[in-house]
């Protein structure tokens, strides 16, 4: 335990030491999402040398995957000034649609890919169209975007916990060993999900930082008012992000679905607080006009090594996890932040 | 104006209907209703009570005409308080079967039902306080730690390297524990580490592959609960070290008692805590109105251990539970 402190301590010296050296302070608005992830890191390995293990980082990086991919999807919410809170329990609703389909779909095209294909289909369209309402409902019905999606988030959740009787939605056996691979497989010794997240930041990184729905996404955050009257069309930009969200979850459940085959009402609960925690832990604003899609992908990875590491060590009462994750996110966004005060965002 | 004429006609001739019905049900020789109040089914276990609850009030419905049930369900401590006031002065009930969706909150409610003239039957979570409830029927977590403790004990030869993965951090998770470290008190049998998985899957799946991630070898798992237990299923067929251990669980979740028919050598036994007690004590509450027995005290359920022997009278296939 002490010489956890310890190390807590050194950490935190040497990144006060960063902010305080000229010409670094700019820096750390970029990398400090990095930075605080390394040192992370190091905590990690000095607890417990298994942490550094290769399939300890695969398993970590491979459960960061599904907040990771639905970061993505909120970093473009929140930078064009918005926020999706049913991220959550839309794909829990998703994951059982898509469950109670393949199981349906069995009798008629066996367990095959057909099935899991269409599987894979509805929950991309039923992503895009959860996306179009939330989008359509908080823009054209200007009603603030926190109460609509805590509202989609409700009839979400209730909606799974209905269509699984209250009990848990398990996949077909014989699907779900086809379908497996999704999960658990990997390619070049990276898992898929992985790969997926990664082609869904490199998308995310490009489409928000090099595309004219990109700089929308900037300017309707920054000000809405003078984004209209620059001629954006506000509403159907931030429907987009909605929708582009909505694609994200769905992503997220089609490679979650083949990792347990099953949904329940627990499902998927708190993802959308993880999601936007990864977001502002990257450096993205919570008031919107600013994003950044690797400190993003940074974040979701942190949020999962703070729980992995905390499974790998019990010099810490069980009681405190919640804590130690708070104080962790606390002071890897100060960090960051620390910086702005001095030379603005 | 015309909607408003029809409403109000609506409410008239329903009025009268109600008191029409309300007079022949006097009419008709004794009758008991029976309020059955249990938390929504937000999750496995509390899905299976549901389940159970219907089909008990179908099957004692048939079995005893002059007697119904209402069933209403909460999801919150303070909908269950309401739900409470109602079934007293809108069902008119003589008997009321509840099982708290927490304690504290509810054992004025309860108090109140029963001061009201109602025969109590608690299920599950005790009240806070003692001499409200005419009868108690729960099942035993201490014994359900304890059997799971005994049975891992015996399996390794009163020797070995166990990791255990705990609960939602409350009384019941406590009692468990508690019971389960009493059991291998005394043997060679070692915890590596207890981490809290919260009765979840996906947590259940995440802190069994860092356990095993950590350490190089595991001899059993208690998992103390079987949508845990499915989580750590996964990580270990993932990590391919399904010859290494065992795993317990404990509830009697039918995907878990069906393995155990089939003799899985990774799943060989579970332990009861059955969300059928709520039927249990359903039944009990008839016999204090039919029997001429005294129905009065408490009606502690043991936690067997299912085995392949005796798991198919624990299996309910159309259970979502």
């Amino acid at each position: 335990m002490s010489s956890v402190m310890a190390n807590n301590k050194t950490t935190n010296k040497a990144a006060n030491k960063m902010i305080t050296q000229k010409g670094f302070a700019i820096d750390l608005k970029t990398w400090g999402p990095f930075v605080a992830l390394v040192a992370l890191g190091l905590l990690g390995v000095l607890i417990n040398p298994a942490f550094l293990g290769l399939d300890n980082l695969s398993n970590m990086l491979t459960r960061s995957a599904f907040i990771g991919i639905i970061a993505i999807g909120a970093t473009f919410v929140i930078t064009a000034g918005g926020l999706d809170l049913s991220v959550g329990a839309m794909a829990a609703f998703i994951a059982g649609v898509m469950i109670i389909l393949m199981n349906s779909l069995v009798e008629q095209f066996g367990a095959g890919w057909t099935t899991i294909l269409l599987g894979i289909g509805a929950s991309l369209l039923l992503g895009i169209c959860a996306g179009f309402i939330n989008g359509i409902v908080t823009t054209k019905g200007k009603i603030e975007a926190f109460i609509v999606t805590l509202g989609t988030m409700g009839i979400y959740r209730s909606l799974v916990t209905y269509l699984s009787d209250g009990g848990t939605l398990t996949l077909d056996w014989a699907v779900r060993d086809i379908y497996r691979p999704v999960y658990y497989g990997s390619f070049l010794g990276i898992t898929i999900p992985v790969w997926v997240f990664l082609a869904v930041a490199v998308i995310g990184y490009i489409l928000l930082n090099y595309t004219r729905f990109g700089r929308y996404c900037f300017a309707i955050g920054s000000n809405e008012k003078v984004a209209e009257y620059s001629a954006i069309h506000v509403d159907r930009v931030k429907t987009l992000t909605y929708m582009l969200q909505g694609v994200c979850v769905a992503l997220a459940t089609i490679i979650y679905v083949p990792r347990l085959g099953s949904a329940s009402g627990a499902t998927g609960v708190l993802w959308e607080l993880e999601a936007i925690a990864a977001v502002i832990i990257g450096g993205t604003m919570l008031k919107g006009g600013h994003g950044r899609i690797w400190g993003t992908v940074v974040g979701a990875i942190m949020l999962t090594m703070i729980g992995n590491i905390l499974n790998l060590t019990d010099a810490i009462s069980n009681y405190l996890n919640g804590t130690v994750q708070g104080i962790i996110i606390i002071v890897a966004v100060y960090l960051q932040r620390a910086s702005w005060r001095k030379t603005g965002p | 104006m015309r909607s408003i004429k029809t409403a109000v006609k609506a409410c008239v001739t329903t009025a009268a209907l109600t008191s029409a019905i309300g007079l022949s049900g006097a009419a008709v020789a004794q009758e008991y209703t029976i309020g059955v109040s249990i938390p929504a089914a937000t999750h496995g276990w509390t899905g299976g009570v549901n389940y159970h609850a219907e089909e008990a009030k179908k099957r004692l419905e048939e079995l005893y005409p002059d007697i119904e049930f209402t069933i209403s369900t909460a999801g919150t401590a303070g909908e269950q308080a309401n739900d409470l006031e109602d079934l007293v002065s809108l069902r008119n009930i003589d008997a009321l079967v509840v099982l708290p969706f927490e304690s504290g909150p509810l054992t004025d409610p309860v108090r109140r039902v029963k001061e009201s003239g109602v025969f109590v039957t608690v299920v599950d979570r005790g009240l806070t306080e003692e001499g409200i409830q005419d009868l108690y029927v729960a099942g035993n977590n201490h014994e359900l730690g304890r059997v799971s403790g005994e049975y891992i004990r015996e399996r390794l030869d009163d020797e070995g390297d166990i990791v255990v993965l705990r609960g939602i951090p409350t009384v019941i998770d406590d009692e468990r524990v508690q019971g389960f470290q009493e059991a291998i008190e005394g043997s060679e049998v070692n915890i590596l580490d207890m981490q809290h998985a919260n009765w979840n899957r996906d947590d259940g799946f995440e802190v069994m592959q860092d356990y095993l991630a950590r350490f190089e070898n595991i001899d059993a798992v208690w998992a103390q609960d079987d949508d845990i237990a499915l989580g750590v299923i996964e990580a270990v067929r993932q990590a391919d070290r399904e010859e290494e251990l065992f795993i317990v669980g404990g509830a009697g979740m039918k995907d878990i008692i069906k393995r155990v028919m089939d003799g899985d050598e990774l799943v060989p036994v579970d332990v009861l805590y059955p969300p059928a007690m709520i039927a249990t004590a359903m039944d009990l509450t008839v016999q204090h109105f039919v029997s001429n027995g005294p129905v009065l005290g408490e009606y502690i359920l043991g936690s067997p251990l299912i085995t392949q022997e005796n798991a198919e009278q624990y299996y309910f296939p159309d259970s979502p539970f």
